[in-house]
């Protein structure tokens, strides 16, 4: 059997979770892993590209996207309806390699970088992990956080919700034994560099605009400590020294 | 039915993944089997490793995708080496493109890649990507004849030369290919565009200009592959935004012996399953009992 697969599955739901943000679940019967994501397709010809959607979480039978409207293609995903299907190709990448982490785990969001998160937490469940997340104005999906974290500290742009600031001012990453991140790159960057300095393990999850999103095209080339990667194929995954060391 | 000889090479069915757009084969074998391809042409390969352009590299357009990959990859020896062996062991024709800036660093390419056992050399005088060379060649009939001239004397494969569709007159560019000892012709490759960042009023790619593939391109590209056939003998491989049966069948019918398919397969990674599959049953519905009864059936 093919390692990927590229089929129409499912929509079983498809609903607002918050303002813009929509959690999608359709049927995929393959195993996937935390940190991996999909090319996920809603439409026939346009737009051109599939777009890249983290696995939110999965059981071997659904699997779960969380996304943010942002343009016409996750425009067009909102307005699946149950019965309906989406071609999704993968899954892709490598994921979070959480059969090696241990002990205490921070693990920081930035807005829908939350999405990668829930299947990750899931998969620490020998860890205690305190889950950081950043948002604009108010949390959401966080109740499926709650069974298999010790702690949730919330951080808000505006301060209508937690911590009035940055997400990472809500920790000190020595305070941990591994640090787990998704989010826009300059709050991941400097979490990573804060991790290097203080000997902490951090995991980056990258984003790219992506073409293929299997390593073909060489669209998502990154300069890492090991040479050029590909963030599809090789990432989107990476050790905090191979970014940014 | 859709068996096709190209170049004296049997291939199963007339359709190639084209350069650039699939790696070494390697991560669509992770979703099918790449046996069932009529051939593969390799990432465009140069005689040094190269990392490619900085900055973004892909741009999505209506129908398109802008690209500035920058012939990244990872030379002729590593290709040898490691990726070779694993395309040889599948069942379908192997083709190397080769890239390059000068006359010189084809005929070295070409040297290595004599010794080897490709089927086929696609040689890539039309790379928009890379600074200094490689554009020029691909526009210039005269300096695309010579480097052509000069590569078929040493080359033992057989050549395919691939044409760029900024040539300055694309048949006068196939005619004066042929004349120089070209076995087959390749088009088109990707077309000069660019596109610009209006938040931060910048060009969105470091190089300015990058090379515009896909669907919005098909139409252009055919009636360039239907000129060509026109005017020349050798067979060719037409290519530029197929992504359906019927898009591969528009070319053949055109003239072109084989089609290949670039930037189709980021939109479904066996969408060269669903062409072949297509133009086979579109065969036996019009009581065709080989692909070569469409080859040129629109042409007057
Ligand atoms: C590995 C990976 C996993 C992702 N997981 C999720 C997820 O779980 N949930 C989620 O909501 N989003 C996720 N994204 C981002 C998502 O792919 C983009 O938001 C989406 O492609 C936008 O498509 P669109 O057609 O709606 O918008 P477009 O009109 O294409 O773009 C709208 C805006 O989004 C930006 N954008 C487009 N594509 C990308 C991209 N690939 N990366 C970054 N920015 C982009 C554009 O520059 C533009 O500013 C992920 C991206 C990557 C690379
Ligand atoms: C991401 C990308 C990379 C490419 N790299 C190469 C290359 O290395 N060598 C080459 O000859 N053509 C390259 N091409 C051009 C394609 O092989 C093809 O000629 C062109 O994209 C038009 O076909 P299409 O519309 O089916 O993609 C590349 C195209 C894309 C989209
Ligand atoms: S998106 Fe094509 S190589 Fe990563």
């Amino acid at each position: 059997m093919p390692a990927k697969h590229c089929e129409s599955a499912v929509v079983i739901e498809n609903q607002p979770v918050a303002d813009g943000i929509f959690r999608m679940v359709a049927w995929w019967p393959y195993p996937v892993q935390a940190g991996q994501f999909f090319m996920v397709r809603g439409w026939d010809r346009f737009p051109l590209l599939s777009r890249p959607i983290s696995v939110h979480d999965a059981d071997g039978e659904r699997v779960v996207f969380l996304y943010e409207v942002r343009g016409e293609g996750t425009r067009l995903l909102s307005e699946k309806k149950p019965g309906e299907t989406v071609l999704l190709s993968g899954p892709a990448g490598n994921g979070f390699p959480t059969g090696q982490i241990r002990g205490k785990v921070a693990v920081v969001s930035g807005g829908i970088g939350i999405a990668p998160l829930l299947l990750t937490v899931k998969a620490l469940s020998g860890c205690a992990v305190t889950l950081c997340c950043g948002f604009r104005d108010k949390s959401y999906g966080l109740d499926a956080f709650r069974p298999y974290v010790q702690e949730i500290r919330v951080a808000t742009d505006s301060g209508k919700e937690g911590h009035k600031g940055f997400v990472t001012d809500l920790l000190d990453p020595a305070d941990f034994d591994a640090v787990i991140t998704c989010g826009p790159e300059v709050m991941m960057e400097k979490l990573a560099r804060d991790c290097i300095a203080k000997q902490v393990v951090c995991y980056v999850s990258m984003e790219r605009h992506m073409a293929c999103g299997v390593g073909a095209c060489l669209g998502c080339t990154h300069h890492t400590a090991h040479g050029a990667k590909c963030v599809c194929k090789d990432g989107p995954v990476f050790r905090g020294e191979e970014l940014y060391a | 039915m859709l068996e096709t000889v190209f170049n004296g090479i049997a291939m199963k069915n007339p359709v190639v993944a084209a350069s650039g757009t699939f790696g070494f084969g390697r991560e669509y074998d992770e979703f099918f089997d790449i046996s069932r391809l009529g051939g593969i042409c390799s990432k465009g390969l140069t005689m040094e490793e190269r990392f490619g352009n900085e900055g973004e590299r892909v741009y999505e357009t209506p129908s398109g995708l802008i690209n500035s990959i920058g012939l990244q990859n990872p030379g002729v020896d590593a290709f040898l080496r490691e990726d070779l062996p694993f395309l040889r062991s599948k069942d379908t024709a192997v083709i190397a493109n080769l890239g390059g800036s000068t006359i010189e660093s084809y005929l070295e390419g070409v040297e290595k890649l004599n010794e080897t056992d490709v089927d086929l050399i696609e040689l890539n005088i039309s790379c928009p990507n890379v600074k200094h060379g490689g554009m020029a060649l691909g526009i210039k009939c005269d300096i695309a004849y010579e480097a052509v001239r000069q590569v078929r004397q040493i080359c033992k494969k057989p050549l395919m030369v691939k044409l760029s569709p900024n040539a300055e007159n694309i048949v006068e560019m196939a005619l004066r290919c042929e004349e120089a000892g070209a076995d087959s012709l390749s088009l088109v490759n990707t077309f000069q565009a660019m596109a610009i960042d209006v938040d931060k009023r910048r060009p969105v790619f470091d190089n300015l200009f990058a090379g515009l593939s896909g669907p919005a391109i098909l139409p252009i590209a055919l009636r360039m592959v239907y000129q060509v056939c026109g005017a020349v003998t050798i067979p060719v491989m037409g290519l530029g935004g197929i992504a359906s049966w019927r898009d591969a069948a528009a070319f053949l019918m055109a003239g072109a012996t084989a089609v290949q398919v670039g930037t189709a397969n980021f939109i479904k990674p066996d969408i060269c399953l669903d062409i072949i599959d297509g133009l086979e049953q579109f065969l036996r519905s019009q009581g065709c009992r080989s692909v070569s009864e469409i080859i040129g059936a629109a042409r007057q």
